[in-house]
């Protein structure tokens, strides 16, 4: 695990395994066994109409269990990839960067569940008689629905690294291939490994939603956990869905234990800081690899292939360019270049207002809208709910400093958990009090998203400094006054990013919670996530296409007017430190 | 290659930036500068002055827009082989050991493992770190991780070594002992460096190591003039021969271009870059040099000393006194003007007063914004419309801490005030009202 060990510690006798080996191997040739086999069973022949054998013994759980965690790891490997290239061509080419940013905002704000019903059937062409197509739909939208954050996250790294240590990468004669593995990324490892948590914490969600996919009114089942909820909503079973609870929370806590935290404690050293920090976050599974001989010397291998890729591209004199890290074209080509964007965007926008007007009129787009404007005033009034609950918890847990770290960690791993998993209890308890459906479907967008405003206002408030608390409490600061003038004020950037990651959380859950089914009982409550749904499961493609476009344009404008304004206001001004 | 040539010979450079609204603005004009074979030769300024762009000329790391810039006879096309440098913020690579940051620019030239150890290993110990080859830099001193910055440059055999305050992040004990140890390895030749050039705020530390002190002159920055410090090594900086060189270079820093016998110095316009000095400290220096021992001249080392501030924040406060007119500069002395005088006499609402017209006349920034809020109806203006005009002249940063600065002055002077979120400047609230009490010139 530590590529830039100096090659002269390793000697000979290092190879004898120790005690820390015999604990890791079992636990490490079990997982990558287990993966090889269950990544073997993806390729499996079907036929579209035909049913997958599904069950809901609970012995198969495991199994089930096995695939949508390959399914995670998929996608997340697709979207590090992704993110390496499209953040670096963003990054380094200016030309690119006017037309890769923007198309990430917008990208940021698709409802991921509307990508899946438009690509499933493209994928299914790709491996005809095969069920990786369909496989390769389901990581794909898993995939939407992490790469763009870490995207997002390695270019503002690159776009931030420090000027003197580019200096210094040029002073010393790094090549540009070199300098991005030796400066660039180690920067952005943080800031990344960070995200990639974020991204697979919100994946669980969409690896539930997306296993049970829907094509031209068909319904397909992928083997995995998702599947297998869909089914036990179907046929109403209670106890397959406590089972299933169960099997995602180890699922979320093996991924936690065995892959994040290793990875968290190793990215540590990334830091971009001068001084050693407070408390380092800590693995035992790290700890354990770095301390069994046998991984210290396998070791060797990555380290090996590490130098192999730093010395992968020839050396060149370098020579001065107008800036050092950014490939410019010639003044014309740019010129040429904005004329093809502008003339691509005219053209783009007057074929798709065709296209929406003739296939379903101004009546329906004006209704649309009007159902968007709905799913928002929901989710700004539960957000603010959300937030009058949680800030004054999550602030009475953040300056319990012992409480704080245990919670924030329960608080993190409850925003993992696909909250669809429970919709079902609340259809029966719905459809027991017969409540009004408009109003009480809506607490389920933000059943999920809420605890990112939980977890955000912990850390914010553990991490006021001491000495503003001892000041406020030595000027006599109580009641109203120490939360308008100190608490509020000191949370509030950390509260943003909460309630940012909430809002965008719930626009997608929107899809799911405005249109729940449990066996034959629909609730449908009126709103812009309720409408695409029925789109996508009648497979309607000008309205499917309609409803995200729609969306996009009230997460974007949210965005661009509220968030974004605040977010500035906040890390101008209310900065500690 | 013959005797005579230089190992860095810059002829003519020019560097210029473009604004955000395309125009030129010129940070060096016609820069002549020469590095001989033994030397060391220190680079003095103001801050801003572009000092720091001319290393990078040199460096290889920004490219001159006229003139010549040769090492060795050949152009400086790119970093050069024979060309390290040390950081102000030491640059070192986080995630990298002492060892490996130090194996670094080897690496990059594809010198083989075991050498390139060798070697860096070598230049660990020999700069006074064996024994830290395994520690990251987070868990050295600052001192330390200096050291390390030195080893990274000194490991490559650098014909030329450029320092770019290399010194100024240090405590001054710290300081004092690096700059002894590079010393004794450039006296000993333990090293093969042909020569050093160092960029420095201390005048003290550029005249105890060079053997040549330029002065440089900002906006557009050029070399003002050049004092030869002719002393053996080690100096004693309490010898009579080394205070008088330092006498020599306070002189001459503090020499306006008119007293030189150059040209008239440029009439101050409204991008003039002006000094980072808060009203509260050139109020208090003014009444420094009025009080004994001074009596009203003081002699800028003796003045140095006494203050105990450091040589550019002193020279900052000197330039707000000059351009406001409260004190004026003749070589190696500073006194108070009568205006200066009355200052000193006046209780602190008068001072206000006073500060205030000196600014209107003197500084046009100031006059112009006093001019625009008088002129519009609500007496508001944002903050935008200035910084713009201000980028004309300056970068986008030395624009912001000019306003800043203007700003600063502005409110102790009750001329104008701002709105920090709104980013909007105005008039004050109520102008006929008695002004607040003296420690007016901070937010709130």
């Amino acid at each position: 695990m530590r590529p830039f060990l100096p090659p002269t510690i390793a000697v000979s006798q290092d190879l004898r395994p120790n005690l820390w080996d015999a604990a890791l191997l079992p636990i490490v040739f079990g997982i990558l066994a287990l993966m090889a086999w269950g990544a073997l069973q993806m390729d499996a022949p079907y036929d579209v109409g035909t049913p997958l054998p599904l069950s809901l013994d609970p012995a198969n759980l495991p199994y089930y269990l096995l695939r949508s965690a390959l399914r995670m790891l998929a996608a997340l490997g697709l979207s590090l990839g992704f993110t390496l290239v499209y953040a670096l061509l963003a990054a380094k080419v200016p030309a690119l960067e006017r037309v890769l940013i923007p198309l990430l905002d917008i990208l940021q704000s698709i409802p991921i569940l509307g990508f899946l019903s438009i690509t499933v059937a493209g994928f299914i062409a790709l491996f005809p008689g095969n069920l990786l197509g369909v496989e390769c739909a389901a990581i794909f939208a898993i995939f939407t629905s992490q790469a763009w954050n870490m995207t997002t996250s390695l270019y503002q790294s690159l776009r931030t690294v420090p000027t003197d240590l580019i200096e210094a990468s040029a002073m010393f004669h790094l090549s540009p291939w070199r300098r991005f593995w030796r400066l660039e990324l180690p920067f952005a490892v943080p800031g990344l490994v960070w995200n990639m948590m974020m991204s697979v914490s919100g994946g669980w969600f969409f690896v539930v939603a997306s296993e049970a996919i829907t094509v031209s009114g068909q319904t397909i089942m992928l083997p995995g956990v998702g599947s297998y909820i869909a089914l036990a909503i179907q046929e109403r079973d209670l106890a397959a869905i406590g089972y299933a609870i169960l099997a995602v929370l180890a699922a979320i806590l093996a991924y936690d234990q065995l892959f994040f935290r290793p990875l968290v404690a190793w990215a540590e050293k990334f830091k971009f800081e001068q001084n050693a920090g407070e408390e380092a976050p800590e693995s035992w599974l790290l700890t354990l690899m770095q301390r069994a001989r046998f991984f210290r010397a396998a070791a060797r291998l990555p380290e090996g292939m590490w130098r192999g890729v730093l010395n992968a591209m020839p050396r060149r004199p370098q020579r001065l360019r107008a800036s050092a890290s950014e490939w410019l074209l010639p003044r014309w080509l740019d010129a040429v270049w904005n004329g093809v964007l502008v003339a691509m965007l005219l053209g783009a926008v007057g074929w798709v207002s065709i296209f929406v007007h003739s296939a379903l009129g101004w009546a329906e787009i004006f209704d649309v809208l009007w159902r968007g404007a709905v799913t928002a005033t929901r989710i700004v009034v539960l957000i603010a709910l959300a937030s009058l609950v949680w800030v004054p918890v999550g602030v009475w847990i953040g300056l319990r400093p012992r409480m704080a770290g245990r919670l924030q960690a329960v608080a993190q791993f409850l925003a993992a958990f696909p909250t669809n998993l429970v919709f079902p209890v609340v259809v029966m308890l719905i459809v027991h009090f017969q409540l009004n459906v408009e109003v009480w479907t809506s607490p389920l967008m933000v059943l999920g998203t809420q605890w990112y405003i939980l977890f955000n206002v912990i850390s914010g408030a553990s991490s006021l400094p001491s000495d503003l608390r001892d000041a406020a409490g030595n000027l006599g600061l109580k009641g109203w006054l120490r939360w308008k003038r100190f608490i509020l004020p000191g949370i509030f950037p950390a509260y943003l990013t909460g309630a940012i990651t909430a809002s965008c959380g719930s626009w997608n859950a929107s899809i799911v919670a405005e249109l729940v089914t449990w066996g034959d009982t629909r609730l449908e409550a009126t709103g812009l996530g309720s409408y695409i749904a029925a789109a996508t499961s009648d497979g309607d493609f000008p309205r499917i296409a309609l409803g995200i476009a729609v969306m996009c344009v009230y997460v974007m404008s949210f965005n661009h007017f509220v968030w974004r304004r605040l977010f500035n206001l906040a890390a101008e001004r209310l900065r500690i430190g | 290659m013959s005797q005579t040539t230089p190992l860095l010979l810059l002829e003519g450079v020019r560097k210029t930036f473009r604004t955000p609204d395309r125009r030129e603005r010129t940070v060096l004009e016609g820069v002549d500068f020469r590095l001989e074979e033994g030397e060391i030769v220190a680079l003095q300024g103001k801050s801003g002055s572009g000092k720091s762009t001319l290393l990078r000329v040199m460096a290889g790391l920004v490219r001159s827009n006229g003139g010549k810039a040769l090492y060795r006879g050949q152009p400086i096309a790119g970093p050069v082989q024979g060309i390290s440098m040390v950081f102000q913020s030491f640059a070192l690579f986080p995630w990298l050991t002492v060892q490996q940051n130090v194996e670094l620019g080897l690496e990059a030239l594809g010198v083989r493992p075991a050498e390139r150890e060798d070697r860096a290993a070598a230049a660990i110990d020999m700069i006074g770190l064996g024994g830290f080859e395994g520690a990251y830099p987070k868990e050295l001193s600052g001192g330390m991780r200096q050291r390390v910055g030195f080893a990274r440059a000194l490991v490559m055999n650098p014909d030329i070594l450029l320092m770019d305050e290399a010194f100024s992040g240090l405590d001054v004990l710290t300081a004092e002992n690096l700059r002894d140890d590079l010393l004794e390895l450039w006296r000993e030749r333990k090293i093969p460096t042909k020569g050093m050039l160092m960029v420095s705020h201390n005048i003290e530390e550029a005249v105890y190591m060079a053997d040549r002190v330029l002065i440089f002159a900002s906006d557009p920055g050029r070399v003002k003039g050049e004092i030869k410090v002719g002393l053996e090594h080690p100096r004693d900086p309490d010898s009579p021969a080394f205070r008088q060189i330092v006498d020599e270079v306070y002189g001459l820093m503090t020499a306006t271009t008119r007293t030189l016998g150059g040209a008239p110095a440029e009439p101050i316009h409204i991008g003039y870059r002006l000094p980072d000095a808060t009203p509260n400290r050139m109020a208090e220096l003014l009444e420094t040099i009025a009080e004994p021992p001074f009596e009203g001249r003081a002699d800028v080392p003796a003045l140095a000393e006494f203050t105990e501030l450091p040589d550019d924040s002193l020279f900052h406060l000197f330039e707000g006194l000059r351009v406001l007119g409260l004190a004026r500069l003749a070589v190696g002395d500073i006194f108070l003007t009568p205006a200066g005088r009355a200052f000193v006499e006046a209780e602190p609402p008068e001072r206000k007063r006073m500060f205030g017209e000196h600014l209107l006349h003197a500084i046009p920034l100031a006059a112009r914004i006093r001019r625009v809020l008088d002129e519009r109806r609500d007496h508001r203006a944002p903050e935008e419309r200035f910084l713009q005009e201000l980028q004309d002249y300056l970068s986008a940063d030395e624009a912001e801490r000019v306003l800043e600065t203007v700003i600063t002055w502005g409110r102790y002077a009750e001329i104008f005030d701002y709105d920090y979120n709104a980013g909007v400047l105005m008039l004050p609230e109520d102008d006929d009202e008695e002004p607040a009490p003296p420690a007016a010139d901070q937010t709130q």
